[in-house]
């Protein structure tokens, strides 16, 4: 099934939706609106024809200094029957927010934590966007085309224990008690 | 047996009875036996970790200089080869590896990478583990080869030998 042919089909289940087939050359691919993305995943996920049961990957492309500036990509893929499909969903670069799927796949949760790590593209809904590779203090994102690749800040070589004070002098107390058997 | 220093052609062999004896200092003695077995922690981060365990297989077996016993702890190593790209992320954990390690203890850099950051001049990685932990030996190559590697624990050695206790 060729873009044109999803494009029709999809426009037929989730009418509101602005979708445009892109040109490509390895998969078929679809340009979607931000405000309509949330719609149309639930209707690829769901519809039994279509049948794109499997977040495949979830990505971002920076586009810098064109506008709208990012472009997030969304793989799909059905088993039954096999087939991939791909989303291009356009993002300006003013204020980059584009609605999370961690509704419709869990798995979603740790590839937008990237993609806002190193894109700084902000996840509406996310339960819990915080940097997954980059240091937790870290300042910037560094796959944005106008980041400073070689910026060389001062190395941390120390990190907090994960233990507070009080929490480790209780679980002495407590594996005494067990050692006594009181 | 025959001793194996002929009595009376070295300076620092003495006839004591018929038994020769060897004379030195408590330095030296302690620096003999610093040298003569490094024992270095198991701490690989990247490609030259590989050569390093070429090192000590068969085919090169750094045993030969007595720095083969690679320790699974830092409480039992005092060497630590750092071998491989450190990124900034690391860079604590290898701090406290280090800290953990009891005195006296020395570290070699290895390869250009872990010495200057080598071909990854970027935000992630450290541009050189003297940054994070003090360097005895830096082992210039890409990755360096186990002969390398030996070099500079020979080097090492060497250092440990001059160094007071």
């Amino acid at each position: 099934m060729d873009a044109p042919t999803l494009t029709a089909r999809l426009t037929a289940i989730v009418p509101q939706a602005s979708l445009e087939p892109c040109s490509d050359t390895d998969q078929p691919t679809i340009r979607v609106s931000p405000a309509d993305v949330v719609a149309v995943l639930y209707a690829l996920r769901d519809t039994p024809e279509l049948g794109f049961t499997f977040l495949a990957d979830l990505t971002a492309v920076d586009w810098w200094p064109r506008e709208p500036r990012y472009e997030m990509v969304y793989h799909l893929a059905s088993v039954e029957p096999p087939r991939r499909l791909r989303l291009k969903v356009p993002v300006p670069g003013a204020d980059p927010t584009v609605p999370s799927i961690t509704q419709i796949w869990p798995a979603a949760d740790w590839l937008e934590r990237e993609v806002w790590d190193l894109f700084g593209i902000v996840f509406d809904g996310h339960a819990d966007l915080r940097r997954l590779l980059m240091p937790d203090e870290w300042d910037g994102h560094p796959l944005r085309k106008d980041y400073p690749v070689q910026v060389n800040v001062p190395v941390r070589v120390s990190e907090p224990l994960q233990v507070s004070e009080e929490q480790f002098r209780a679980n002495i107390v407590r594996d005494r008690k067990v050692r006594q058997g009181t | 047996m025959t001793p194996s220093v002929t009595p009376g052609t070295d300076p620092a062999v003495r006839e004591h009875g018929d038994i020769p004896v060897l004379t030195t200092t408590v330095d030296k003695m302690v620096q003999w036996a610093r040298r003569s077995s490094i024992w270095p922690v198991t701490f690989g981060l990247a490609c030259c970790a590989i050569e390093m365990m070429s090192m000590s297989a068969s085919r090169y077996d750094i045993a030969r200089f007595g720095a083969e016993v690679f320790r699974g702890s830092p409480r039992q190593s005092d060497l630590m080869i750092v071998a491989g790209r450190l990124s900034r992320k690391m860079a604590p954990a290898l701090r406290r590896i280090y800290d953990q390690m009891p005195e006296p203890k020395w570290v070699i850099s290895m390869g250009a990478c872990a010495s200057v950051g080598g071909v990854f001049d970027n935000y992630a990685l450290v541009q050189g583990v003297d940054q994070v932990v003090p360097v005895d030996v830096f082992v210039p190559g890409c990755p360096p080869r186990p002969e390398s590697l030996i070099y500079g624990i020979v080097q090492l050695q060497k250092k440990i030998a001059e160094q007071r206790t």
